[in-house]
């Protein structure tokens, strides 16, 4: 019953908060470690696309690997 | 007479315009344009009989504060004498070249980005073109992105056949076509000060003619000396595929990054496929950063696939390409990063050297090197050994960014 309860209250807070502005939880200035170029998901375009030609060309699985391009021509 | 060849168009016309695309990858600095940067790129590909080398030129470059330009140029020079092309025809080595251009624009716009592009491939049996047009928008006080993402593809696939005179011309009675579309979103989200997620999900739609003219499929046949014989493998006429992915990223206290990544993968062609990554990047000594991958990659066959069917026309749709077998794939790379400068060029604000290594080893569970069939010496079909592919990937490159 207690547990009930909690996740009422829990649901109703919830409710209440996602009307407000969302806070961005890390600032602008808390994310000097994020801009490090070693933080980049593809820190070298150009040899990313080259790789993800080389697997796709030899397995059946393709798409989802971020870019806007991705499919292939393979057959 | 016509020249059966085979297997590395499964490298043709894939897509840099991944490479021209780069404006999700860094969510930390919010909505603005990729840097201004020139790649030349030197790649070489050397596994199962086959040797593709070439170069890769890729550069970006700004345009007043809301517009950003990129164009790569890509050429894959082929010398193969794989198991196909051994098993197949018995032939010996032979050579092409496939080229790719492409070209895009990004236009920043407050926190959206439309990005827009064109790709064509060409070889003297294939050619194929695409577009691609993206939406990418930050949000929450730029801690999400999100990326909408809607291309097309139109392939024009012909064969190559051998002349009287000798000469090798494209057969006139042959000429197939594929059309491909693609809806792709994406997701990348700061979580902490030291942590991102990336989620992608991609369908992609292909319609036409989707297997290789030159591929033969085996079936058994006891009036063959060898106890097979081939016919031309049949693909259905369509395919649909699913993929989704994540993408973790971690910053080091130390100042290095680590990441993980997943994907499942399906399709209507009975495939699925799990791939699982791990990467780690360490900066040293100032100016060098070292790169260290495992990537571990495991497929189910599609479901008209057979390494040996019972007899010919077993059925509608037939297939004996090894990337739609059963297997297991694992691939190690390393890279290093040299900075360094450039004297006399105070355009030039930063360049790297680069170099990456990369080995892959796949074990085939369901396709069998036929080449060493011998009934002769007690060696049936369908009892060769399984295949394994071991490949090496090398690439060189140099960076500048101005």
């Amino acid at each position: 019953m207690k547990a009930g309860r909690f996740m009422l209250a829990a649901a109703a807070l919830a409710a209440l908060t996602a009307c407000g502005p969302i806070e961005p939880w890390v600032k602008s200035y808390e994310r000097e470690n994020l801009a490090d170029p070693i933080m980049a998901f593809d820190r070298n375009p150009v040899s990313t696309a080259y790789m993800d030609h080389v697997f796709e060309a030899r397995e059946a699985a393709r798409g989802a690997t971020g870019g806007a391009g991705g499919g292939c021509g393979c057959n | 007479m016509q020249l059966i060849r085979h297997s590395v168009h499964a490298f043709r016309a894939a897509p840099a315009v991944v490479a021209l695309a780069a404006f999700a990858a860094d969510p930390a600095l919010g909505a603005v344009l990729p840097e201004d940067r020139a790649d030349v790129l030197y790649h070489r590909y050397d596994g199962g009989g086959i040797t593709i080398d070439g170069p890769s030129v890729l550069v970006r470059k700004k345009i007043g504060e809301s517009v950003s330009v990129s164009a790569n140029y890509y050429v894959d020079m082929i010398s193969s004498a794989s198991i196909d092309v051994q098993v197949i025809t018995g032939a010996s080595r032979y050579e092409e070249e496939r080229t790719q251009k492409s070209i895009g624009i990004d236009f920043l716009r407050g926190k959206s980005t439309y990005s827009m592009g064109f790709v064509n491939s060409e070889e003297n049996d294939y050619e194929a073109n695409s577009a691609y047009f993206s939406i990418s928008q930050d949000m929450f006080g730029d801690l999400t992105t999100i990326t909408m993402t809607y291309k097309r593809g139109w392939d024009d696939v012909f064969q190559m056949a051998r002349q009287e005179n000798g000469a090798l011309l494209r057969d006139p009675g042959f000429a197939e076509q594929i059309d491909r579309r693609g809806y792709g979103v994406g997701l990348t989200q700061i979580l902490t000060r030291n942590m991102i997620l990336a989620v992608n999900y991609e369908v992609l739609t292909d319609e036409g003619f989707l297997n290789n003219p030159y591929r033969q499929v085996r079936f058994l046949d006891p009036d063959s000396a060898r106890g097979f014989s081939l016919q031309p493998e049949v693909y259905p006429a369509t395919r649909t595929s699913n993929a989704i992915s994540a993408r973790l990223k971690y910053f080091l206290p130390y100042r290095a990054a680590i990441e993980g990544q997943y994907r499942f993968f399906t399709d209507t062609w009975g495939i699925q496929a799990h791939t699982g990554e791990i990467n780690y990047t360490h900066p040293a000594w100032n100016r060098w950063v070292f790169d260290a991958r495992v990537r571990y990659y495991r497929q189910d066959s599609a479901d008209f696939y057979s390494d040996l069917f019972p007899r010919r026309d077993f059925a509608n749709f037939i297939a004996r390409d090894k990337e739609l077998s059963t297997f297991t794939s694992y691939t190690f790379g390393v890279g290093a990063s040299y900075e360094f400068a450039i004297p006399r060029a105070p355009w030039i604000q930063r360049s790297t050297a680069n170099v990456r290594f990369d080995h892959l080893l796949i074990d085939y569970e369901d396709f069998r090197d036929a080449r060493l069939t011998d009934p002769a010496n007690g060696i049936m079909p369908g009892e060769e050994p399984l295949y394994r592919l071991n490949a090496n990937v090398l690439q060189v490159f140099f960076s500048i960014w101005f």
